[in-house]
């Protein structure tokens, strides 16, 4: 990563939030570098406009949640940032999500390079019908990886923090494990391709309270090398495990389409949040 | 493609080659879109073969020349000569059977003269192009039919044609219709609809409306599935064996009094094909039942009527568009199907038309076979005007059974 | 229940009182059952039609494998079909229709299977509007035109491309050929219901590791839906060894042993629709091998069918 584009960034981020802020300033200095960014993004599925003029700057090595009413286009505003919703034939993206102050949606851009980059996880786990060990190899083999594939898929599964319950069983079909389990085969197989950017979507909506608390326990441990973007409707899990919270609500001109009306650290968005309809949502007075 | 700069750690290790990799993904789509044009390519080439089939030059020469019968050139002759010519050269027995098929002075000219060329002129088929050596290699062909006979005269024909519809069978090529195959195949149809269609409603409504999941209407189930499977001419045989011969007074119409056939008829056919198209109309059938909203019994049911009450007043009446449209698609399969009628023993030629359920028949399959397998060019060329008819037919049917969806389904109110 | 009504009945006339055990009495309803009982019988045909099958196909086999003339390991093993001869083994037949029938899955597997790819994951929902239906006309075309197109337009160019002496006018190849035409409707619709039934989730799963369309459509999702693709390949078979106007007009009347697809050979359903269309005198020899033959055409067919339906309902358990 360039120093220019290290310095652009970080001037923004402490230009958009120094103003209102005092107690928490000291830390924000701290914050200097921006994994991804979004810059007045609109999202529409044909006519209709989903997202509505989103900006927002994700930082490195942190956990930032999406939370809002569902509804609200948090899984519409997530996909964007690794190109899914290019599989949805109406859709369309105005404005630009920059990766290393390169924009995602430019011409040039390979969304399948993107992809790679910006790792994702589903909300149903979806490990494919192939082998635990086939799972983790299929992608890093497709991205040309030269290295030992064993060594790959025992490092990815340790990382997961699924190594000791499947190291016997790496032959066996990966439908075979639990809801749990293959949501963390999910996460290493996604590892293995060693993205920059993890995106989760609800990731433990489909799980058990013990599958949940692994998943969240792993988060931590992920985001000493990645980034990790994850949609929640659980207030209190994004309380629990993010760093910073992004705010979404549908806008109030009729159209219902999603936008971001705040966006903080989380301890900010949770305890003394600056728009009345945040503070609303969190406190459960909304709807 | 512009690359985004890659973090150091996953520098070394990865090499994703992505240009590779949508090349061989674009090779790809193109193979898969090919293979689909392929098989479209199969039906424009199947049906080019076909029109190209059923028009063409035919070389033909008379073996009799006019001027044994008459001073003129037989065209030249008004239509009572022509009668008085062929009463003259046909044996009474002949004159006979033409006058009560239909009299002869209410024949028109173009039939008189049809009879005239057959009959009398002997007119044969010396050679028989195509559509496609009509046009582009006339010259090579009229070449090959002046070594054959060099009387040959040439006239560009269409098969397809209203004598080809309106005559019945005959051995010679040029005088050939399908109405004895047309009127086979169209007896054998209704005969089947009315045979499988209450049958198999009956069947569905049992199964969709009755049927708890009790062992025996299990095997039910899973046996029209696999009777789906059966090929026709397994249902041939059972045919033969059970309709033609075991049910032989039955199907020969003896225990009605019918002394002059045997079990080979259109009624054997016909309950060979309603069995053949029996499970087709059952799943059709059951579809169609499953379709009514259950609200509909309930509120039948919750005003006192019984279930059989609530099916023919409520359930049936909603389903019979889905029942009919079905049972048209399964039957306008049974009209194409040929094996099963070799089998049972549909005649492959016959000039009487069918007069009922116990006469014997002939059917356009039969007919579009058995011209298929003559190795003159002609009668390829018959098989292509027959084939015309064929799929005009099964057009009609489909698109009979959509406007009767249609129409029925705007109808009724809900 | 009938019984106790007489006494009710004369109960409620000395009272004159309606009681309620009365009214809500069940009346017997004799034209309800009666009608139920017709449409069980209308259901029970279909059971009917396959006992006949077998009873009729088995007893006609039974007295023809008991005749002096034949015996059962002669049928199976023989190399030799000349019922003029009394030589009566399966194996020519046999081997024509399992010749013609690969020929046919070579041309219908890859056609049929790649066709569906591109109609599940690459067709715009527009295209696949337009290309289904017009590849579902064939399914819908009579087999006796698919013969007819063999014999006058295939063979044709077989002999121009390969040579009038090495390709006989009846030959294996041809029948084959258009076969596979004939099948390819079908493997692409059940591949294609196959491929539709994996779910979305999984393309998304291999796109969000930065698979391309055609990554994930091959090695994720073809695999997924390997057991419908092969349902899809056993029917085909089955209609392949079932289907009997194509062979009987474009591979020929002479039953051979041959692996020459370019020689004429006979298959099962062109020697049974030959030799029936025929003059056939009931009860003769010849008369039972056809349905010995049928009852081998039919174990075969019905076979096929159970597997394929057991290899569907096991790919739904997987996915619902």
């Amino acid at each position: 990563m360039s120093n220019s584009t290290l310095s652009t960034t970080s001037t923004m981020t402490d230009s958009t939030r120094l103003k209102p802020l005092s107690a928490t300033t000291a830390v924000d200095t701290e914050r200097t570098e921006t994994a991804i960014e979004a810059r007045h993004l609109n999202i529409f599925y044909g006519a209709f406009k989903a997202i509505h003029d989103v900006s927002m700057a994700v930082e490195a090595r942190k956990i930032t949640a999406i939370i809002g009413p569902s509804g609200c286009g948090k899984s519409t505003l997530l996909r964007a940032f690794n190109r899914m919703n290019d599989f949805v034939p109406t859709a369309r993206v105005e404005g630009e999500i920059s990766l290393h102050g390169h924009n995602l949606y430019a011409a040039s851009v390979d969304p399948v390079e993107v992809r790679r980059r910006v790792g994702m996880v589903f909300q149903k786990p979806n490990p494919f019908p192939k082998s635990i060990y086939e799972n983790i190899a299929w992608a890093a083999r497709l991205n040309g990886y030269r290295g030992d594939m064993d060594r790959l898929v025992e490092d990815s599964l340790r990382s997961a923090a699924l190594w000791d319950e499947v190291k016997d069983k790496l032959k066996q079909s990966g439908l075979s494990l639990s809801g749990g389990q293959q949501q963390r085969l999910c996460i290493a197989r996604t590892i293995a391709i060693r993205p920059e950017i993890i995106l989760m979507d609800e990731p433990c909506s489909a799980l058990d309270p013990i599958a949940t608390i692994k998943i969240e326990e792993l988060m931590q441990e992920l985001k000493k090398q990645y980034t990790i973007i994850i949609v929640t409707h659980n207030m209190q899990q994004a309380a629990r495990v993010s760093d910073r919270t992004a705010m979404m609500m549908l806008t109030e001109d009729g159209k219902r389409s999603g936008t971001l009306i705040e966006f903080d650290d989380t301890n900010v968005i949770f305890t003394r949040p600056k728009d009345k309809r945040t503070e609303d949502y969190v406190s459960g007075r909304f709807g | 493609m512009a690359t985004i700069p890659l973090p150091p750690k996953a520098i070394d290790s990865y090499r994703p080659n992505l240009a590779g990799r949508h090349a061989a993904g674009r090779t790809w789509e193109t193979i898969f879109l090919a293979a689909t044009m392929v098989g479209i390519l199969g039906l424009v080439l199947l049906m080019f073969n076909i029109v190209n089939n059923a028009f063409g030059i035919v070389a033909y020469a008379d073996e009799n020349d006019y001027s044994l019968f008459s001073p003129v050139p037989v065209e030249q002759l008004a239509d009572s000569d022509l009668i008085v010519l062929l009463t003259n050269e046909l044996s009474t027995g002949a004159i006979n059977k033409l006058n009560t098929e239909k009299a002869l002075d209410t024949r028109s000219r173009s039939e008189l003269l049809s009879l005239v060329y057959e009959r009398i002129l002997e007119r044969k088929v010396v050679a028989s192009s195509t559509l496609d050596q009509a046009l582009f290699a006339r010259a090579d062909f009229e070449a090959e039919a002046l070594a054959k006979n060099e009387a040959a005269q040439f006239v560009f024909r269409s098969w397809l044609s209203p004598e080809f519809l309106t005559e019945p069978m005959s051995s010679q090529a040029l005088f050939s219709g399908v109405r004895t195959a047309i009127l086979g195949s169209l007896l054998l149809i209704t005969l089947t609809i009315a045979i499988a269609l209450p049958i198999g409603t009956a069947a569905a409504i049992y199964l969709q409306e009755y049927a708890d999941k009790s062992l025996i209407n299990q095997i039910i189930e899973t046996n029209i599935y696999n009777l789906a499977g059966v090929p026709s001419i397994v249902y041939g045989m059972l045919g033969l064996a059970v309709f033609v011969r075991a049910l032989e007074p039955l199907t020969s119409g003896a225990i009605f009094g019918n002394v002059d056939s045997n079990g080979r008829t259109v009624l054997s056919a016909a309950m060979t094909m309603a069995l053949l198209v029996l499970p087709l109309i059952i799943v059709n059938a059951q579809e169609a039942l499953k379709a009514v909203p259950d609200s509909l019994r309930q509120a039948a049911y919750g005003v006192g009527a019984t279930r059989w009450q609530t099916i023919w007043h409520h359930v049936l009446p909603q389903a019979i568009p889905g029942i009919l449209t079905g049972s048209i698609l399964a039957v306008s399969r049974a009209i194409g199907e040929t094996a099963p009628l070799i089998v049972v023993g549909a005649s492959t030629f016959i000039t009487a038309d069918p007069t009922g359920p116990f006469s014997g028949f002939t059917a356009l399959p039969i007919q579009i076979y058995n011209w298929t397998v003559q190795p003159q060019a002609e009668f390829h060329n018959l098989a292509g005007a027959a084939i015309l008819v064929l799929l005009v037919l099964l057009l009609t049917l489909n698109a009979s059974a959509i406007i009767l969806r249609n129409r029925l389904s705007a109808r009724r109110v809900l | 229940m009938t019984q106790t009504e007489p006494s009710r009945v004369a109960q409620q006339a000395q009272t004159g009182r309606p009681e309620w055990a009365t009214l809500l009495r069940r009346k017997p309803r004799p034209a309800e059952t009666v009608i139920q009982g017709l449409l069980f019988a209308s259901g029970a045909i279909s059971i009917l039609t396959t006992i006949g099958i077998v009873l009729v196909l088995g007893n006609e086999s039974l007295s023809f494998f008991t005749d002096s003339e034949v015996s059962l390991v002669e049928f199976f093993t023989g190399t030799r079909w000349q019922p003029q001869t009394g030589d009566f083994g399966v194996w020519p037949l046999v081997n024509a229709t399992l010749m013609t029938s690969l020929i046919a899955m070579l041309v219908a597997m890859p056609l049929g299977i790649f066709a569906a790819i591109y109609l599940s994951e690459y067709a715009s929902p527009r295209t696949k509007a337009l290309l289904k239906p017009t590849l579902e006309i064939l399914a819908g075309i009579p087999t006796v035109v698919f013969g007819f197109f063999a014999l006058t337009f295939i063979t044709p160019i077989l002999r121009s491309l390969f040579g009038v002496d090495t390709v006989q006018i009846y030959n294996d190849a041809s029948a084959g050929l258009v076969m596979g035409l004939m099948i390819v409707p079908l493997i692409a619709s059940m591949s294609e219901d196959a491929l539709s039934a994996v779910p979305r989730a999984l393309r998304e799963g291999a796109y969000g590791l930065g698979a391309t369309k055609f990554e994930a459509a091959v090695q994720v999702v073809l695999p997924a839906a390997l057991s419908g693709l092969v349902a899809a390949f056993i029917i085909g078979v089955s209609r392949a060894v079932g289907e009997t106007m194509i062979v009987a007009i474009a591979a020929g009347a002479t039953s051979q042993l041959t692996f020459n697809p370019f020689q004429a050979a006979e298959t099962i359903t062109g020697h049974i629709a030959r030799i029936s269309g025929g003059d056939l005198s009931y009860g003769s020899l010849d008369y039972r091998s056809l349905f010995a033959l049928a009852l081998t055409l039919f174990v075969i067919t019905l076979g096929l069918n159970l597997i394929s339906r057991w290899l569907v309902s096991r790919f739904r358990e997987q996915y619902d």
